[in-house]
C-alpha cells in the first residue's frame, strides 16, 4: 500500500516542485521588470511574433468553434423552441470560455513551444551563458520580453477570437439554419454583458502568462542536447496546457 | 589577477573540483590541461562566477566573487571576454551585430564608432566579408574567430577560452594556436586557457597547469612541464598524448 502510494504520488511531488520553480522564475522575472535597460524593441519584435503571426491560427479555430456551437445548440434548442437563443449561446460561450481557452491553446502550440525550443536550443549551446558572461541578465533579456508581449496580445487575439466565433454562429445560424437574424443579435445583446467579455480577456491574459512562463522555464533549464530541445518543447506544451485547463477551472469559480 | 582558493564543487554525488588551488599570472597566456570530462569547462566557469562552488573563493583583482548580488557581479563580469567551446554565436543575430552586441550593451558608442570597433576586430582576428553574414553560415573555425571578436570587444583585461581548437582540422587548429598568441601579445590581457591538446599548449603558454581529479598537481613554463623528472607529470603527459 505505501509502495503504491509512493509510486502515484512521486508525480504529484514533482510536479508541485516544478510549479514552485516556475513561481521563483516569475518571481526574479517581476523583480527584472523595473530595472534598466527598458527593452522596448525587443518587447515589440516580441508582440510581432506571439500576436500578429498567431492572427491566422486564431481567425480559423475561432471562426469554426462558434460555427459548430450553433450547428450543436440549435439541435438541442430547438425541441423545446429555443432557436433564438443560438446566437446568446454562442456569444456567452466564445467571450466567457471558449475564446479565450481555444486561443490560449493554439499560442501555446505556436508560440509556448517556439518558446522551449529557442531559449532551449541557446541554453545547450552556451548561449546563455555567453549572455551572463557579457553582463545581461537572460531573465531581462530574454524571459521577460516573451511574458510582457504574452500577456499583451493574449487577449487582443481573444477579442478576435470572441468575433469571428459569434460571426460564425450567425453564419451557420441565420444563413444556413434560417433563425431570424433580430432575434438571433437581439438575444446576444440582451443576455451577453461587457463583464462576460472582459473577464474573459482577464483569463486570456492569464493565460498569456502560463503559457510564455513555461515556455521559457522549460527552455532555460533544458539539459542535454538537442534530444533535451525536443524534451523540453513537449513538456512545455504539456504543461502548459495542464495548467491553463486547471487555472481556468479556479478563474471561473473566482470570477463569474 | 585570478585567484582561486580550496575550490570544492560536486554534482549530485560527483565531486568534480576537490579543495583546487590556482594563481593566474597576470597578462600572461595560462593554459589548463587535463582529460576530457575531467572538469575543466567547470573550472574555467567558476572563474567568471557562471558556477558558483559549494565552498572556497574566487578573488579578482581583490574582490571574492563568491558572494556577490547580480549587480556587483555584472561589474566584475565586465572585465571578462569569453570565447565558448562552440563558439556560442547569438545564432538569431548576423556576426556583425554578434559583435557589436557587448558594445550596444555596454557603451554609449554611436552607431559609426561600433561599426568601426567591429570591423576593426574582426579584421584582427582574420575574418573578411562575413559582417551580414549569419553564423551559421560559417565554418567552424570562422565562428571560432567570431567568437573571440566578441569576447574581445570591449578589450577586457581577461579572456577565457574553452578548448578553442577542439574539433578542428589540424591546419585551422594551429592557425587558432597563431591567433590566441598573436592576439594576447597585442592586448597584454590575461589570457587562459583551456585544453586536452598538450602539444598546442606546448606552444602557446606562458604556463601550464594540470588538472587531475579535481586538483591542480603541476604548475610550470612549457619546459618546466616538459622536463619535469615527476613520474605523475609524465605520466599524465603521455596519457594526454594517447
Ligand atoms: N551543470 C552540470 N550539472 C551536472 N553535472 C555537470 C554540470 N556541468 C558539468 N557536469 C559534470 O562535470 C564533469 C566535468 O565536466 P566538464 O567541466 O564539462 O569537463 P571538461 O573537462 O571536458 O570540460 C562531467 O562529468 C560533467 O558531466
Ligand atoms: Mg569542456
Amino acid at each position: 500500500m505505501t509502495r503504491f502510494l509512493e509510486f502515484a504520488g512521486r508525480p504529484f511531488v514533482f510536479f508541485i516542485e516544478e510549479c514552485g520553480s516556475i513561481l521563483l522564475l516569475l518571481l526574479s522575472t517581476i523583480s527584472w521588470m523595473f530595472r534598466p535597460p527598458f527593452r522596448f524593441r525587443v518587447i515589440f519584435k516580441q508582440m510581432e511574433f506571439v500576436g500578429v503571426n498567431s492572427v491566422g491560427v486564431v481567425l480559423i479555430t475561432g471562426a469554426f468553434t462558434g460555427m459548430v456551437l450553433a450547428l450543436q445548440t440549435y439541435h438541442g434548442f430547438r425541441m423545446f423552441g429555443g432557436e433564438g437563443l443560438v446566437g446568446a449561446t454562442v456569444a456567452l460561450s466564445m467571450t466567457r470560455e471558449l475564446g479565450p481557452v481555444f486561443t490560449a491553446l493554439m499560442v501555446t502550440g505556436r508560440v509556448g513551444s517556439a518558446m522551449a525550443a529557442e531559449l532551449g536550443t541557446m541554453k545547450v549551446t552556451e548561449q546563455i551563458d555567453a549572455l551572463n558572461t557579457m553582463s545581461v541578465s537572460p531573465i531581462q533579456y530574454l524571459v521577460m520580453p516573451r511574458i510582457i508581449a504574452a500577456i499583451l496580445m493574449l487577449p487582443v487575439l481573444t477579442i478576435i477570437s470572441d468575433f469571428v466565433g459569434i460571426v460564425g454562429g450567425y453564419f451557420v445560424g441565420v444563413n444556413l439554419l434560417k433563425i431570424n437574424s433580430g432575434i438571433f443579435m437581439a438575444k446576444i445583446i440582451d443576455i451577453v454583458e461587457l463583464d462576460d467579455i472582459f473577464n474573459g480577456l482577464v483569463k486570456a491574459a492569464f493565460f498569456g502568462l502560463i503559457l510564455s512562463l513555461v515556455g521559457c522555464y522549460k527552455g532555460i533549464y533544458t539539459i542535454g542536447g538537442a534530444e533535451g530541445v525536443g524534451r523540453a518543447t513537449t513538456q512545455s506544451v504539456v504543461l502548459s496546457s495542464i495548467l491553463i485547463f486547471i487555472s481556468d477551472y479556479f478563474l471561473t469559480a473566482v470570477m463569474f | 589577477m585570478i585567484k582561486l582558493i580550496k575550490i570544492t564543487k560536486s554534482f549530485n554525488s560527483q565531486k568534480v573540483l576537490d579543495e583546487l588551488d590556482l594563481k593566474i599570472d597576470p597578462e600572461k597566456i595560462t593554459v589548463i590541461i587535463g582529460q576530457s570530462g575531467g572538469g575543466k569547462s567547470v573550472l574555467l566557469k567558476h572563474m567568471i562566477g557562471l558556477i558558483m562552488p559549494d565552498s572556497g573563493q574566487i578573488i579578482i583583482d581583490g574582490i571574492d566573487i563568491t558572494n556577490l548580488n547580480d549587480k556587483k557581479l555584472n561589474e566584475v563580469r565586465k572585465k571578462f571576454g569569453m570565447l565558448f567551446q562552440d563558439a556560442a554565436l547569438f545564432d538569431s543575430m548576423t556576426v556583425g551585430e554578434n559583435v557589436a552586441f557587448p558594445l550596444n550593451e555596454h557603451t554609449r558608442l554611436s552607431r559609426k564608432k561600433i561599426t568601426k570597433i567591429v570591423d576593426d576586430k574582426l579584421n584582427l582576428v582574420g575574418l573578411e566579408n562575413v559582417t551580414n553574414k549569419m553564423p551559421s553560415e560559417l565554418s567552424g573555425g570562422m565562428r571560432k574567430r567570431a567568437g573571440l571578436a566578441r569576447a574581445i570587444a570591449l578589450d577586457p583585461k581577461i579572456v577565457l577560452f574553452d578548448e578553442p581548437t577542439t574539433g578542428l582540422d589540424p591546419i585551422m587548429r594551429e592557425s587558432i594556436d597563431k591567433l590566441i598568441v598573436a592576439t594576447q601579445k597585442r592586448t597584454k590581457a590575461t589570457f587562459v586557457v583551456i585544453s586536452h591538446d598538450i602539444e598546442s599548449s606546448f606552444t602557446i603558454a606562458h604556463k601550464i597547469a594540470m588538472l587531475y581529479q579535481g586538483k591542480i598537481i603541476a604548475v610550470g613554463t612549457p619546459n618546466e612541464i616538459r622536463s619535469s623528472n615527476d613520474s605523475f607529470v609524465k605520466r599524465f603527459i603521455k596519457d594526454l598524448r594517447k
